[in-house]
């Protein structure tokens, strides 16, 4: 077939549609808020004590990482899934959630004695939190895999990571609301190997699925 | 790429995805000039023909059109499609990569048109379903409109609109996925 011959009938397919991708974004964060929501309230749901806890700063704090950290990767993975598309403003905006937590980490060694560091940082319910990290994230993660597939990332196992740190942010900042450890040392620890397993779960996805 | 070329070519696209098909058929000469050029420049040594890039890219282009932003410059968006297909012929050729020589002159001299061989498109267009092949290969080898399409195999234009649709679309996901041959 010639390339003239390959341009008559591309010509000729030019009347079908496709949903913006932009649009199809936001359809599929809409998606995946809901299916995190749904999997969140079924299995562990908030804490009982939720609004007595919501008044304080630690508990609040980490709604911030994780929700600081879910903006900024939708932002990352918008620009990654469209080619020619700059990327160096939301990667840099990638920092902002490790420097909350470091910089909360850094406060939280100040205000508690050194006896209680450790404690702080086991907390008392890390398995949970490694166990619905991912429960909550895997959903979100294959709508996000789904939607690299209708864009077209030119750096797909990049892209696929992205996609699990988005699938992490989103999933964290719901098992939060269960959470009882608010400590920072618990969260810089155990918030980030959940995260970081959707993340590595993510590459892979977008090796070996994210083809076009 | 000149300024000119940017607006004439964003122009002509989001004409197309308005439904234009000329606007669109202009706009597909273009680009296929482009990335021939393109192409040609960044392959010095055989094992990659140049052609079955430009068309990986340009149905590459027509599938993920939707990718686009109105908004933006057009050309950045139509190079790095072109780079990620040229790219992905180097790997799957085995990484005889001997990309980015732009100082040789006789790639520039060269008409910038098609050379004819067999292509990777016409081996899956083999693999296609009966159906769907025999529409594509009628409005693209023969020429023929959506409406004699139609009349040749005696379906609705609906339906040959759908096949050929399809045929294209499985077409780009096979160059996606590395399968060229028959399955």
């Amino acid at each position: 077939m010639r390339t003239e011959d390959l341009i008559k009938a591309l010509d000729a397919d030019a009347s079908s549609k496709a949903m913006p991708l932009r649009s199809a974004w936001w359809l599929a964060a809409c998606a995946a808020i809901v299916i995190a929501a749904v999997v969140f309230l079924l299995t562990i749901g908030p804490r009982p004590d939720f609004m007595v806890a919501a008044h304080t700063m630690r508990f609040l704090s980490k709604f911030v990482f994780t929700i600081v950290l879910a903006v900024s990767a939708f932002a990352l993975i918008r620009a990654l899934s469209t080619p020619g598309a700059s990327t160096r403003w939301a990667m840099a905006g990638m920092l902002a959630a490790p420097v909350l937590v470091a910089v909360a980490v850094v406060l939280e060694l100040f205000m508690v004695p050194e006896a209680l560091w450790g404690t702080r940082m086991v907390g008392s319910n890390m398995m949970i939190c490694m166990g619905f990290i991912p429960l909550i994230g895997i959903g979100p993660l294959a709508i996000f895999l789904w939607m690299l597939r209708y864009g077209a990332p030119t750096r797909p196992v990049l892209a696929g990571a992205v996609a699990g740190l988005l699938a992490g942010g989103l999933a964290a900042t719901f098992y939060a609301a269960h959470c009882f450890d608010d400590s920072p040392l618990f969260v810089a620890t155990w918030y980030t190997i959940a995260i970081a397993a959707l993340a590595l779960l993510g590459a892979l996805g977008g090796r070996l699925f994210v083809r076009w | 790429m000149s300024g000119k070329d940017e607006a004439e070519l964003s122009r002509l696209l989001r004409a197309a995805i308005a439904g234009d098909e000329r606007a669109y058929a202009d706009f597909l000469h273009r680009i296929a000039a482009l990335v021939r050029g393109f192409v040609r420049r960044k392959i010095v040594q055989g094992g990659v023909d140049p052609e079955d890039v430009v068309q990986e890219t340009l149905l590459a282009i027509h599938v993920k059109r939707h990718t686009w932003r109105q908004d933006a410059p057009v050309l950045p968006w139509i190079y790095a499609i072109a780079r990620f297909k040229l790219i992905d012929a180097f790997r799957r050729r085995g990484r005889r990569i001997e990309i980015d020589v732009d100082d040789i002159a006789e790639t520039f001299a060269e008409p910038e048109t098609e050379t004819v061989s067999e292509r990777d498109i016409n081996r899956a267009l083999d693999g296609l379903p009966p159906a769907q092949r025999s529409v594509v290969s009628a409005v693209s080898v023969e020429g023929r409109s959506i409406g004699e399409t139609a009349a040749k195999f005696g379906i609705s234009e609906t339906a040959v609109r759908v096949s050929l649709h399809r045929g294209l679309a499985a077409i780009a996901k096979r160059f996606g996925q590395g399968r060229f041959g028959r399955e």
